[in-house]
């Protein structure tokens, strides 16, 4: 039958074309993590790294496995966790400007993290009770944009956007609040969330949020038809018999995990949701079998990037990583906004 | 088939359908008309369960659409909406795929061989191959309705809904459409239900036409039984003459403008 032959061929060329976009990400992330792993305000290079490799018990060994490595994992995870869901909440609103930190839900994160500092609830419950109360706080705001949207039936888009951004607005300002009333001990705490950083000594933490990226990576592929059928408009996916209302409530909770996380543990992060599932998807397109992958890698190999930036640029200083995914993504939006007036319009 | 019961449905401003009742039997094509406003797409959207009706019941092959799945509806019933709006750009042939979701098992991730002949079917027949790396977005009227038509038949469906397939086309695309559908009906043995619009065209394609006003059956049945000048009149609020079709012998609408207004112009 020389005519099947010749379709299936066509699904062989799509499989080898996702399997080969795979493989060049990946290999975008090993060389921008090694990269990252030899450079820093230590000064190590790459002679020192072979041998540090080798030699345990030295200060280079202990630099790069104790230090940068984690640091690395850390940032990939909640680049990709960040940046799917990103992708994950633009399916459910159909618009390529929404992502967790201009939705207000990052702010929302932060606030609950915060009230947890200066509340000392962190001391009575551990470490772990931080990403609950971050997540908590992204699930409030969701639910309030959820209800928003549900009761005036029609939230137009740039309400919503706008909605979102004050969210964050009035989360920032009871931070700073919070921040004005509370002890100084807690504020660097405080002022560390804000701003977002990296560096985060508690490798427990650490690999929870590993683990917690990956189930959301894992969760998202669940939903990945329903999400393509949603390309199509909330109208045509119930055509296409899903069940709008239920995969968007645990969509939504997926992105709140992913997000409440991805701030308790790093602060908030900017735009990393905006700036990479844009790019991705020009080169990937927007079928979610392969998106939700690709924004996930290409996320965890960004911020990587942005965060070896934050380490060398004031040399031997640090800025925080927010601060250059922030002034990237800021401008992209500006960017996406102006071309793709229709929006607004 | 498809067996609409006393249906009060609509939005929670008030009720748009009021008592519609109706019969569908298989290979059927029946045109919905009336005026703006009269509960058409009100009552195709309660026919796939978007809208719950407040009252009364949709029964399709002896059962309760409310006691069925989405996903079982969506294996019966297949949609053409009026408008589409895609946000993120995807091309026809991924388009059209999108249409076999409700077909695949629980934990295929790809298409399958039967998938990919159905979908190259479905193309053949809409005459959409060549548009297959074309931007849904970059579609025109008339390629786009064929694109929505050929996703919807890879639903494979038994029952085919469109919400005034044959609006913003020219006459050439308004035939190429209709005749499609009426090939559909035919050979495939498709039921069909369409929006109109356009009464002469719901008289030359349709087997039966419901008319309605305000949210209620006005009439129900052949071409020739409802289009006539009283009813049109009535339901229209605006005077028309009603003629058989040098073509076919259905009835045809000829408008007759506003006598003042007549008056001037001559």
């Amino acid at each position: 039958m020389p005519v099947s032959n010749g379709i299936s061929q066509n699904r062989k060329r799509k499989l080898v074309r996702w399997a080969s976009w795979i493989f060049i990400m990946l290999i975008f992330v090993l060389v921008i993590g090694f990269i990252s792993l030899c450079i820093g305000s230590g000064g190590l290079y790459f002679k020192e790294i072979i041998s540090g490799i080798f030699t345990k018990g030295t200060p280079e060994f202990s630099i790069l496995f104790d230090i940068r490595l984690p640091r690395i994992i850390l940032a990939f995870v909640v680049g990709g966790a960040l940046s799917l869901a990103g992708v994950i909440l633009q399916g459910i609103f159909r618009n390529p400007l929404v992502e967790p930190y201009t939705l207000g839900i990052s702010g929302g994160a932060a606030l609950g993290v915060t009230l947890n500092i200066v509340f000392g609830i962190a001391s009575i419950f551990g470490t772990m009770s931080m990403p609950i109360s971050g997540f908590l706080g992204a699930i409030v705001v969701i639910i309030f944009l959820y209800s928003l949207s549900i009761n005036r039936r029609i939230l137009k888009m740039h309400e919503l956007l706008l909605c979102g951004v004050m969210i964050s607005f009035v989360c920032s300002s009871i931070l700073m609040l919070l921040m004005a009333i509370s002890k100084t001990e807690n504020l660097h705490g405080i002022i560390f969330w804000m701003m977002g950083s990296l560096e985060q000594p508690n490798i427990n933490l650490i690999w929870m949020t590993l683990f917690v990226s990956i189930l959301g990576l894992i969760a998202s592929y669940f939903f990945c038809f329903d999400l393509n059928a949603l390309l199509l408009g909330e109208e045509e996916a119930t055509h296409l018999g899903i069940n709008v209302e239920k995969t968007k409530r645990a969509l939504f909770i997926i992105a709140s995990v992913l997000t409440g996380v991805s701030v308790s543990v790093v602060g908030i992060i900017g735009f990393v949701g905006l700036l990479v599932p844009h790019f991705v998807r020009m080169f990937v397109g927007n079928d979610y079998r392969i998106l939700n992958i690709s924004a996930f890698i290409v996320g965890g190999g960004f911020l990587i990037f942005c965060d070896t930036l934050a380490r060398i640029v004031i040399v031997p200083l640090e800025l925080p990583v927010g601060v250059i995914t922030g002034i990237l993504g800021g401008i992209l939006f500006i960017y996406a906004i102006l071309k793709k007036r229709l929006i607004f319009g | 088939m498809l067996e609409i019961k006393n249906i009060f449905c609509g939005y929670p401003e008030g009720f748009t359908l009021k008592n519609v009742s109706f019969k569908l039997e298989k290979k059927e094509f029946l045109g919905i008309v009336g005026p703006n406003g009269s509960g058409k797409t009100t009552l195709l959207k309660t026919i796939t369960r978007l809208l719950k009706p407040k009252k009364g019941e949709v029964i399709i092959d002896g059962v309760n659409i409310e006691k069925m799945k989405f996903k079982e509806i969506a294996k019966k019933i297949a949609v053409v909406p009026q408008i589409f709006n895609m946000e993120f750009d995807i091309n026809v042939e991924e388009f059209i795929f999108l249409g076999r979701i409700p077909l695949k098992s629980t934990f295929q991730f790809l298409e399958n061989k039967n998938d990919e002949e159905v979908v190259k079917n479905a193309m053949e027949l809409t005459e959409t191959v060549k548009l297959k790396e074309r931007l849904v977005n970059s579609l025109s009227g008339g390629e786009i309705q064929r694109v929505a038509i050929a996703r919807a038949l890879v639903q494979e469906p038994q029952l085919l809904l469109l919400d005034e397939p044959t609006s913003h086309l020219d006459i050439g695309h308004q035939i190429r459409i209709l005749d499609l559908l009426r090939k559909l009906n035919k050979e495939n043995l498709l039921t069909i239900v369409a929006i109109f619009h356009d009464l002469n065209l719901a008289s030359e394609y349709c087997n039966r036409l419901l008319l309605m006003k305000e949210g209620k059956t006005y009439c129900i049945g052949k071409p020739e039984e409802v289009l006539t000048y009283q009813a049109l009149e009535e339901v229209y609020d605006t005077p028309v003459i009603v003629q058989k079709s040098i073509v076919s012998g259905k009835p045809y609408i000829l408008v007759v403008p506003h006598p003042e207004e007549y008056k001037q112009s001559i």
